[in-house]
């Protein structure tokens, strides 16, 4: 967050004021942001090394970014649960059975009402569906919890075991396949993402909005007189972002079409292949631009808005929001209702890349969604994280994941890593915030 | 001492509240005048808390009547007396830790712009007028309360109950936690609120504080109100044994 609690410029200016410090406050940089950055590219760096660079390939990169955007969405909105003060325990069999329930509804319940497969609306009305369920199961969720007064961490296990047997019960034991052809595309895949000129779109009207916001949020505060960071801090901050997200874009365009699937299409439109064979650039992934406009949209909820400013100070101190005549009741059953929703959205992206469901799809996702918002920052005594933090948690676990993955470690390894690495981070970040009181 | 026959600010009839069968307030009723402080005393369980809770919507009253300007109103949650011009100042403060003074200033009634989005300027700028007011030193505006000193955060719990226009304050222990600076400033500042018109319900354990600031004392026992008083009518002696004997 960057206004209701969070690190502000005037209060950095503790122990020695030397002149590289003082500059480097006057940034008012999230230094716990930018340590996961760091962290992140430092475990890049190491698989690179490892690999000779395979690891560091555009393909291999894409795919390791959508292996983390099931979690990273979800993230965003245990962010808030944790908030909160709760736990949701349930969202890995909330995505089982929404999973299963689109699948279900492509493969066998809509064709059977006389639905054909081939219409074009047929995934529209699936989806529609299947984030109407995942919002109603997390909305009944929240009911319980915040009208009846039952404790999240029991209720939410409760959804954990009873939801994945319903699945069971749907599916009647079986995996389903074979779903609409454009609702695999948020799945990703050489054709599943937004193409390379959309992408450089992307990409600029992203540097744009970023310098934008900066020189709105300057205009916002000298409109009361207040101080604003220096202009070289904000400029070079804003510069920093536009060339990132310029970079982010030009790296999806990186990554080109396999050369068999890029043939038959210039056979197809009539092209001559150049020598080399045609390179189609293939774009930021559907599920990648699912990840980045759901935490626009939660950073949004949560620092801009009413909503946002309620779960925190409930967070907070429960009692104080209520004093203050707030609806606490509401607030954590939307926030319930809202974690449904965004794994319905998750749902959406590991059944389009399956093309269908398994019984055990999401099954342990949990506790990934839980770890990447907590070693993204997240409080478990409440009140305090955000959204972007977790975002890039869910990236760090990953990538380590992946990684080692790909380093032919067994998965063995592999937990107790991930395991060591939940611990670490948190006991690190609990250190830095005792030491800064 | 305002005409007999316009009606009082506040006045509450035959307020009963109970926990779990216990009478924490039982058959009490008060009244409030604009300009007028009233002490209300009493030992620990007395009943003093609940019964300002009933008037600032904490905790809904099991029965009677609540009357502002002698009308009767309904209040069921901090909201509806928020909308009668009621500010409450808790002991706790209940101020959200993790946010930030102007979050905590406007809780539950933000400032937002024509989309509904907060505006965090126009809420900061708003704080910093009436922290001017209270306590000029003031300057920490984006750090979480949590590390702010105990005498900042009571000036901002105080501003909170200030900035809305309050027409009737009820201050639960405002001077608990603070150092003799501190405590020297609440008490101006109830003198100020006072000579505005503002009408206040001061619940105080202190009863030197309850003497030199208050109109009447009313004393609580046991859930009742045991004797209502005039300040000029009565010694120390005389409310320390009604706080104690109950009579």
């Amino acid at each position: 967050m960057t206004d209701g609690v969070g690190v502000a410029p005037d209060e950095l200016q503790g122990g020695k004021p030397s002149w590289l410090r003082g500059q480097v406050a006057s940034l008012g940089l999230d230094l716990r942001l930018f340590g996961m950055l760091v962290a992140l590219a430092l475990i890049l760096v190491y698989f690179g090394i490892r690999t000779d660079g395979k690891f560091l390939s555009p393909s291999n990169l894409v795919v390791l970014a959508i292996q983390a955007s099931v979690v990273a969405v979800m993230a965003t909105g245990m962010v808030l649960v944790i908030v909160s003060r709760n736990i949701d325990l349930s969202v890995g069999s909330i995505v089982g059975l929404v999973s299963m329930t689109y699948a279900m509804l492509m493969t066998e319940w809509m064709p059977d009402l006389g639905i054909r497969f081939d219409t074009g609306y047929m995934w529209i009305v699936a989806l529609a569906i299947g984030l109407g369920l995942g919002t109603a199961i997390g909305a009944l969720q929240g009911f319980v919890i915040a009208y009846m007064g039952v404790p999240s961490f029991i209720v939410t296990l409760g959804g954990l075991l009873s939801l994945r047997g319903v699945v069971w019960v749907l599916s009647e034991g079986a995996a389903k396949s074979g779903l609409a052809e454009p609702f695999q595309l948020l799945g990703g895949g050489a054709i599943g993402a937004i193409g390379g000129p959309p992408t450089w779109a992307v990409g600029i009207v992203a540097a744009v909005g970023i310098i934008a916001l900066t020189v709105y949020g300057r205009r916002q505060r000298s409109r009361f007189g207040f101080g604003v960071r220096p202009a070289w801090a904000d400029g070079l901050l804003a510069m920093a972002g536009a060339g990132a997200v310029v970079g982010l874009a030009a790296f999806f365009n990186a990554n080109l079409w396999p050369k068999g699937l890029a043939s038959r299409y210039a056979i197809a439109n009539g092209i001559t292949e150049p020598p080399g064979g045609l390179k189609i650039a293939v774009g930021i992934p559907w599920p990648v631009v699912l990840v980045i406009g759901v935490t626009l949209v939660m950073t949004y909820l949560a620092t801009r808005r009413r909503f946002g400013r309620e779960v925190f100070a409930y967070g907070g101190n429960p009692e104080a929001a209520a004093l203050a005549g707030i609806n606490t009741r509401w607030t954590i059953m939307k926030v319930f209702a809202l974690m449904g929703l965004l794994c319905g959205v998750s749902a959406a992206i590991a059944a389009a890349r399956l093309n269908g469901s398994t019984l055990d799809i999401g099954q342990g996702n949990e506790l990934y969604v839980i770890a990447a918002a907590v070693v993204g920052g997240t409080s478990l005594a409440g009140g305090i994280g955000t959204i972007p933090g977790a975002v890039l948690g869910g990236l760090v676990m990953q990538t380590l994941a992946y990684g080692l993955n790909f380093t032919r470690v067994t998965s063995a390894v592999q937990n107790i890593v991930a395991g060591i690495v939940l611990v670490v981070a948190v006991g690190f970040d609990t250190y830095n915030r005792r030491r800064a009181g | 001492m305002t005409a007999p026959e316009s009606p009082p600010l506040v006045e509450m009839r035959n307020i009963r509240v109970s926990y779990g069968g216990v009478h924490a307030v039982d058959d009490v009723s008060i009244d409030l005048r604009a300009g007028e402080v009233v002490g209300l005393v009493g030992g620990n369980g007395a009943g003093k808390s609940t019964l300002m809770r009933a008037l600032s919507g904490a905790r809904k009253a099991d029965s009677g009547t609540i009357l502002i300007d002698g009308k009767i109103v309904t209040i069921t949650n901090p909201h509806d007396a928020k909308g009668h011009g009621i500010e409450t100042i808790y002991q706790t403060l209940a101020l959200a830790d993790n946010l930030n003074a102007p979050a905590n200033l406007f809780l539950g009634r933000e400032l937002t712009n024509w989309i509904g989005d907060l505006d965090n300027a126009a809420m900061e700028h708003e704080t910093r007028k009436v922290m001017a007011r209270l306590n000029p030193n003031f300057t920490r505006f984006s750090s979480p309360v949590s590390s702010l000193s105990g005498g900042q955060r009571q000036a901002v719990a105080i501003a909170r109950a200030v900035h809305f226009n309050a027409r009737i304050m009820i201050m639960d222990e405002p001077t608990a936690a603070l150092g003799p600076a501190e405590t020297a400033q609440v008490r101006n500042l109830i003198r100020q609120l006072k000579a505005e018109g503002l009408g206040i319900f001061l619940v105080s354990h202190d009863i030197h504080d309850v003497f030199d600031l208050s109109d009447r004392i009313s004393v609580m026992y046991h859930g009742k109100i045991v004797g209502t008083v005039n300040k000029a009518d009565v010694t120390h002696d005389d409310v320390l044994s009604m706080i104690i004997l109950g009579r």
